[in-house]
């Protein structure tokens, strides 16, 4: 029998990553850091989830050579402000796992990365993410008729990983009106590891003027041309959302209502396709 | 819900339909004719033709109609010749009808128009009663009448057989002319046509009533329209007091009609015994100066237009109060209108022609809101083909037949090419002498206008005027008009068809209260302009030269009977732009395959080797977000556990929490007070076995089952304070329950389902130590889940074919998804969750009792029963205080007598006895001194559930071929027996369309009610009469197989339900016990005798593997007792397949139970080996702290 919709949310809730946390060489220690294994919700923030890895490290370290911790994959810091899953499809996609990551205490990269001093941080970037998507859905309708429980329930959800407590509110902000047969404009970021830029996010309606549904393919040829493959050359980029590559033919309003983040983005990355 | 058709006739009498769920009408491919009229119900089209004449048009179903003709042929005995056709004087007629009074021999029997067909030739009917007899189907007795028996004894004098003969109606998705019949004096040509009163009580399906109207305003009934005779039998006249021009029939028993000179008659009387109802009242119009010219009625309303074209409400209207109680002026002008099923109404406005559609009628706003206009297209002659093959899909109503090249449609036609359709004009009348002198007319026939004229000129001979007609030279009838009025010639005129071109007017159907309104017109004044005299007939023809196929169309009549909308159906009729059509078609082709899209399929794909690749080898990594206990608290009542039990206020908590394996668990707890200590009573999430809502008017509330509590028969009882709470709860403690046991989704193939006497539907996972021998675990453990719906019965198997039947006999296919119901959200699915109604009837008993005085009266004895009651007396249900039986239900009929009561009743719906309580019989005698009858009031549900609608045919029985789950079967055998008792047999049915696509009739002699189909092709059935059937020769390569062979009975008893396993075949009897067929064999599959198994079981089903299932009538528990309780059979095996105990699972209240579907095969060994490997490697490098379960758990 054909899995239902709802089995996708929960497959795109539950994914996980696996990781392996190795100190940084040059950080000093008591005595020598275990590396740690952990499974990463692939919806969440590094900084939410990563309690027990700083609890394990400190562990063997001084308090006085502790400073804000801090990721790294292979020399790239990782940006806690994008969600788990777009980091690692970003930058480690096609590479073994686990996700080797290695953790910093020392040197934290000003220009690269955003302070988190606390989990209040994250929850108001996750917040005006949410606010930001509804924006663009519903004009901010639905998200300003929630009341502040509301808000916090979302919140709670993603942060302790409660895919129903999440879902009974978030259902409502993946609702539109059947006759417009969508929502207003659709709210994705484009990533890419090629460029300076940090994504691409533009306005892009799930319906076309004519009244067709847009595609994934359509809303590429919009905003990264590059990523359609043209007939007679190779595949040059792999357009991956949540670790897999949907086909260019899916509804973007589709893709919207199931495989967007709990920021209710949907993050696209693009990445050059593996020379083999 | 299904689609069904709106019906309407444009002004060039061209019929088109447009069906709920298309946006385009739908020309009527097979009329030839041009209409006038049409007056729709579900299963057929009724319709005035041009020439007056009355045609139906019977929709093609995959029921046939079919009447069984019988007659008896009687014999003698005499010492010489032995038995023999030479009977005594005083004796019957050698060929007689059952009573032998009526001389019947079988060449008297005709067919009763061209539209029907003998099915075969007349042959010996064998069976008796339920019993074959001798060769020959001979019975005997001793004399005539008396009774007969089909073993011939010393003293069996006389003999008699029954000859059967089927015709069937053959006339269908054709306009075919209904025969006048032997109607005494020939009604005259019709005007105006309304078929009705379907929904009279408990009427037989298919009946229905059909009143005409004559053009000299009489008013005509047909008589004895029914299923297996949906022309009627004949015509009776109906006597008015005055001429009626228009008459409408409702769907119940409301007939109202309008006099020529504007006053309305509502018909009384009409009734369940007498649809032709009994008098006349009168009406007045609702406009002192201005007469009513049309009126439309439905169950409770009446809407009218007077001849100024205002619309008018009837306040007030119901079958206890036909007549209603005064008139409100409604928006609008409109030239016709006519009230549909639900009490929606439509009109022709008379602006422009359009259909309108009244909005927002609804039970308690009768009148409805708004007009809106139905914008969409007609199916042009250019897209003919593609409009044929789209309405054969949606609608199921297309009309085959031939395809005519010069369509009668085509507005700019040279009338050359169409002789008999020449333009009639009337007459100005100071034109008269002129038209008469004109010569010769080369006009074939008489047309309907010139009846109008006809009728006209029979009036006063002044008709009013049509300017754009006056120009085109006149000539006269070629024949004087035959028949009764006394025409003066002149009064005709016909513009000649040489002068067609762009300038011939195409003339079209007329309407007689048009040609009033023209009249009435042309009296008040002489020259009004054609705009105020616009209508049908007079309709501007100057302008009919633009009509293009684009160009919108102008409708003349609409009829609604056929079309099932409410205030609340999405309808995509309005306002639909070109544009906006085509858009929102794309829209369908992109969203409708979303189930199936590659895109789709691959997503899901992908997602699963992703789970492969990322999560399944690194299960033994530690989670990053630890779980924490989840508390969710509220207030209810608790029924309290000992006596003296009452309901008691107590707080709920459900605590959830991660258990052990990953799986989430929770505890459930209620506290509350006894003698001022504070208590709780607890259960385990996962300890829960069901959870049953048991709405009642006075409360929300629900049971939970735990194995234990099933074996006392005493469930936890809660009530929450609303109806919202009870099922926020009902559903998140199911969710948690099913998460606590790892269920997510659909039900499994293999599922076992269940359905409460409310009509809930329950299903439950098969295990393999459910299956174990001989050491299964209890039934009662079984964990039922709730999916959403209302049925009375589920049958399945193993492929995931699994089909529902309705209270109201409806057929329902699943769809595959889980939830619906009170489930939303997450524990639910959404792209197959489907609107789901059903209907069934509330019963209530008047008791009276006999006093030498006044006869029967509602005065009993003291002693007594209410006189108003349930079926036990003991509860007082009265018409006024008896509710629906939840507050989903609500009432959608008014309280009528039921006159199908087992025991039969007198005309009244009378039942009699000697005393209550007791068994009643349907005559009174001497020693009946109490009487009573019961009402019945029906009831409708509308929920949702993973159910769609299998119309049309509605069904009492189905089963399907039970099989091994991986059977690689293309074709799934699937019986049904429809609620009429005809077999029938769906083609078309497989795992991938389990819905099948068409029925296949099979023939049998009687009605029946239960059928099984085996394993190994098995079918066996029950008919009504209580005795069993085996069809022979059923295979794959020949599903219906060829022939009943009868079974007989186990002794004196009535069988009521079959179930066929793998070889087993078991049946139920009408006093409970079970029987199960001894001697089966491959070679002999009928077997040899009925061996009784048990009593107490209301209902078997037998599994693929022969496991037996029921539902027992009664179970004592430790603490109280249930009815309708689901058990199982233990100790089958193949030396003993009738096996040895029972096993005792959930039950309080269950109606069905069916384990076809469970194909699980007890495996061999006493105890299931569990395989403990795991995917993927533990290096114990990878683990936090080395080992699975330290890590850093707090």
């Amino acid at each position: 029998m054909m899995a239902d919709d709802k089995d996708v949310l929960r497959d795109v809730w539950f994914g996980r990553i696996p990781a392996c946390f190795t100190l940084y060489q040059d950080e000093i220690t008591e005595r020598e850091a275990e590396p740690f294994y952990l499974l990463l919700p692939r919806v969440s923030y590094l900084t939410l989830v990563t309690d027990k890895v700083k609890k394990h490290f400190l562990k063997v370290m001084k308090a006085e050579d502790v400073e804000e911790m801090w990721f790294e994959y292979e020399g790239t810091p990782l940006k806690w402000h994008y969600p788990i899953g777009v980091l690692f499809d970003l930058h480690a996609s096609n590479t073994a796992l686990p996700w080797s990551v290695t953790v910093h205490f020392k040197n934290f990269p000003e220009r690269d990365l955003l302070h988190c001093p606390s989990n209040s941080v994250i929850e108001a970037h996750f917040m005006s993410s949410i606010k930001e998507a509804d924006a663009l859905k519903h004009k901010g309708q639905v998200i300003n008729d929630m009341q502040k429980k509301d808000h916090k329930q979302l919140w709670m959800g993603l942060q302790n990983d409660k895919f129903d407590q999440f879902w009974a509110m978030n259902r409502k902000l993946m609702e539109y009106p059947t006759e417009e047969g969508g929502f207003r404009y659709i709210p994705f970021r484009v990533y890419q590891t090629t460029s300076d830029r940090p994504f691409i996010q533009r306005l892009f309606r799930p319906m076309s003027q004519e009244g067709c549904h847009q595609t994934l393919g359509d809303l590429l040829k919009e905003v990264f041309p590059a990523a359609i493959p043209q007939d007679d050359e190779p595949k040059r980029y792999q357009v991956v959302i949540h670790g897999i590559e949907p086909m260019l033919e899916t509804p973007i309003q589709w893709l919207s209502e199931h495989l967007s983040h709990p920021d209710n983005f949907l993050h696209i990355s693009i990445i050059p396709s593996p020379s083999d | 819900m299904p689609s069904s058709l709106l019906w309407a006739v444009d002004v060039y009498g061209r019929v088109y339909s447009l069906s709920t769920a298309g946006q385009q009408w739908e020309r009527c491919r097979d009329a030839h004719l041009d209409f006038k009229r049409v007056s729709a119900t579900a299963q057929c089209c009724w319709g005035i033709a041009g020439d007056n004449q009355i045609y139906l048009n019977v929709h093609a179903s995959d029921l046939p109609i079919r009447y069984q003709e019988e007659t008896y042929e009687n014999q003698r005995w005499n010492p010489v010749d032995g038995f023999s056709d030479r009977l005594l004087p005083s004796d019957r007629w050698q060929w007689s009808d059952v009573t032998g009074l009526q001389h019947q021999p079988l060449d008297s029997f005709q067919l009763l128009s061209d539209n029907w067909e003998w099915e075969g030739d007349w042959y010996v009917d064998e069976n008796f009663g339920g019993d074959p007899t001798d060769k020959g189907g001979w019975t005997y007795a001793m004399d005539f009448p008396a009774t007969y028996t089909k073993d011939k004894k010393w003293n069996s004098c006389v003999r008699r057989r029954r000859w059967i003969r089927y015709r069937r109606y053959t006339a269908r998705d054709v306009w075919a002319k209904v025969p006048s019949g032997e109607t005494p004096s020939l009604p005259d040509p019709f005007n105006d046509l309304s078929c009705g009163s379907w929904d009279i009580s408990d009427e037989p399906a298919g009946r229905l009533s059909l009143w005409a109207v004559s053009l000299q305003g009489k008013v005509w009934f047909r008589d004895g329209i029914c299923h297996h005779n949906p022309e009627g039998s004949i015509w009776e006249e109906v006597d008015v007091p005055g001429e009626v021009v228009q008459i409408s029939c409702g769907p119940a028993d409301l007939v109202w009609a309008v006099l020529w000179e504007g006053q309305l008659l509502v018909r009384e009387g009409v009734g369940r015994d007498c649809p032709r109802g009994s008098s006349w009242v009168v009406v007045e119009s609702p406009s002192p100066e201005v007469g009513a010219v049309h009126v439309a009625v439905g169950v409770n309303v009446v809407w009218a237009i007077t001849k100024d074209h205002r619309v008018w409400f009837r306040r007030g209207v119901n079958s206890h109060n036909p007549c209603g109680s005064g008139w409100i002026g409604m928006v609008g002008e409109m030239v016709m209108i006519n009230v549909g099923l639900n009490d929606q109404v439509w009109a022709i406005s008379c602006e422009d022609r359009a259909v309108c559609f009244r909005q927002g009628v609804t039970g308690s706003e009768l009148s409805g809101k708004a007009w809106k206009v139905v914008s969409v297209t007609r199916d042009s002659d250019r897209s003919h083909s593609s409009a044929s093959t789209s309405s054969l899909q949606s609608a199921g109503c297309f009309f085959g037949g031939e395809v005519r090249v010069q369509s009668q449609g085509s507005v700019l036609s040279d009338a050359d090419s169409e002789t008999e359709r020449v333009p009639v004009a009337v007459a100005p009348s100071d034109s008269e002498p002129v038209a008469s002198d004109v010569p010769k007319a080369r006009i074939p026939k008489v047309t309907s206008d010139s009846f109008i004229s006809e009728l006209v000129s029979d009036r006063d001979g002044q008709v009013g005027r049509r300017d754009t007609l006056t120009t085109a030279p006149s000539i006269p009838e070629e024949e004087p008009v035959e028949g009764t009025g006394q025409i003066k010639p002149p009064t005709l005129v016909l513009s000649p068809s040489q002068s067609g071109g762009l300038q011939d007017p195409q003339w079209s159907n007329v309407d007689l209260e048009e040609a009033q309104t023209l009249l009435t017109a042309g009296a008040v004044a002489e020259s009004s302009d054609t705009c105020s005299l616009s209508s049908v007939a007079t309709y501007n023809l100057g302008l009919e030269e633009a009509y293009g196929g684009e160009e919108p169309a102008l409708w003349a009549w609409v009829a609604g009977g056929s079309c099932s909308v409410d205030a609340h159906s999405q309808l995509n009729w309005f306002g639909s732009s070109a544009g906006a059509n085509s858009s929102a078609q794309s829209m369908s082709l992109s969203i409708t395959p979303a189930q199936t899209a590659v895109w789709r399929k691959q997503i899901l794909e992908q997602l699963t080797q992703r789970s492969k690749r990322e999560v399944d080898n690194f299960r033994h990594y530690e989670q990053a977000i630890e779980q924490s206990v989840w508390v969710k608290k509220g207030s209810m009542q608790w029924w309290r556990d000992w006596k003296p039990h009452k309901w008691v206020d107590v707080r709920f908590a459900l605590e959830q929490f991660c258990g052990a394996e990953g799986n989430k668990d929770g505890i459930l707890f209620i506290y509350y007070t006894f003698n001022d200590e504070k208590k709780y009573l607890h259960a385990f999430i996962n300890e829960i076995t069901i959870l049953v809502p048991v709405l009642n008017e006075s409360k929300h509330t629900f049971a939970i089952y735990t194995a234990e509590r099933t074996k006392q028969r005493w469930p936890i009882r809660l009530a929450a304070a609303t109806e919202q709470e009870m099922h926020d709860w009902l559903a998140l403690l199911s969710v948690s329950c099913c998460d606590a046991r790892g269920l997510h989704g659909p039900p499994s193939h293999q599922a076992i389902w269940s359905v409460t006497c409310k009509g809930d539907i329950f299903v439950s996972e098969p295990t393999l130590s459910l299956e174990v021998s001989p050491y299964p675990t209890p039934c009662d453990q079984m964990f039922w889940r709730q999916v959403g719906g209302h049925l009375r019965l589920i049958e399945c198997n193993s492929l995931g074919v699994v089909w529902g039947i309705g209270y109201d006999h409806t057929a329902w296919v699943f769809t595959g998804g889980y939830g619906g119901g009170f489930f939303q959200g997450l524990a639910s699915s959404t792209d197959n969750i489907f609107t789901q109604t059903d209907v069934k009837s509330v019963h209530i008993y008047e008791n009276q009792r006999w006093n030498p005085v006044t006869g029967y009266t509602n005065r009993g004895l003291p002693t007594d029963r209410y006189m108003w009651s349930d079926a036990t007396g003991l509860q007082e249900c009265t018409k006024t205080n008896t509710k629906p039986p939840s507050p989903h239900w609500t009432w959608v009929s008014d309280w009528s007598v039921d006159y199908g009561v087992s025991g039969g009743t007198d005309r009244e719906g009378w039942q009699f006895a000697a005393d209550f309580p007791a068994s009643y019989h349907g005559h009174k005698t001497l020693k009946d001194f109490v009487r009573r009858r019961r009402w019945a009031r029906k009831c409708k549900l509308i929920t949702t559930g993973p159910w769609q609608e299998v119309p049309p045919i509605s069904l009492t029985d189905v089963t399907i071929l039970p099989c091994r789950a991986q059977c690689p079967l293309d074709q799934v055998h699937l019986w049904a027996i429809s609620s009429k008792g005809d077999v029938l047999c769906r083609l078309g049915v497989s795992r991938h369309t389990p819905a099948g696509t068409s029925w296949l009739h099979i023939g049998a002699d009687q009605p029946f009610k239960s059928i099984s189909i085996g394993a190994a092709y098995q079918v066996w059935a029950i008919a009504r009469d209580g005795s069993a059937f085996y069809r022979g020769s059923v295979s794959p390569q020949n599903p219906a197989g060829d022939c009943w062979y009868h079974i007989p009975s186990p002794c004196r008893q009535k069988l009521r339900q079959v179930c066929v396993g793998r070889a087993s075949v078991y049946t139920v009897d009408e006093n409970g016990n079970l029987w199960y067929r001894q001697g089966v064999t491959p070679s002999y599959p009928q077997g040899s005798t009925w061996e009784h198994v048990s009593n107490n079981v209301r209902k078997v089903s037998v599994g693929p593997l022969d496991q037996v299932w029921i539902i027992a009538d009664k179970v004592q528990g430790s603490r109280s007792l249930s009815c309708g309780t689901v058990c199982r059979r233990l100790g089958l095996l193949p030396t003993e397949p009738r096996g040895q105990s029972w096993d005792y699972g959930i039950g309080g209240g269950w109606d069905h139970v069916t384990v076809r579907a469970n194909a699980t095969e007890a495996p061999r060994t006493g105890i299931p080996t569990l395989s403990s490997t795991r995917p993927g490697s533990h290096p114990a490098a990878q683990m936090n702290g080395g080992s699975l379960s330290a890590g850093e758990r707090q």
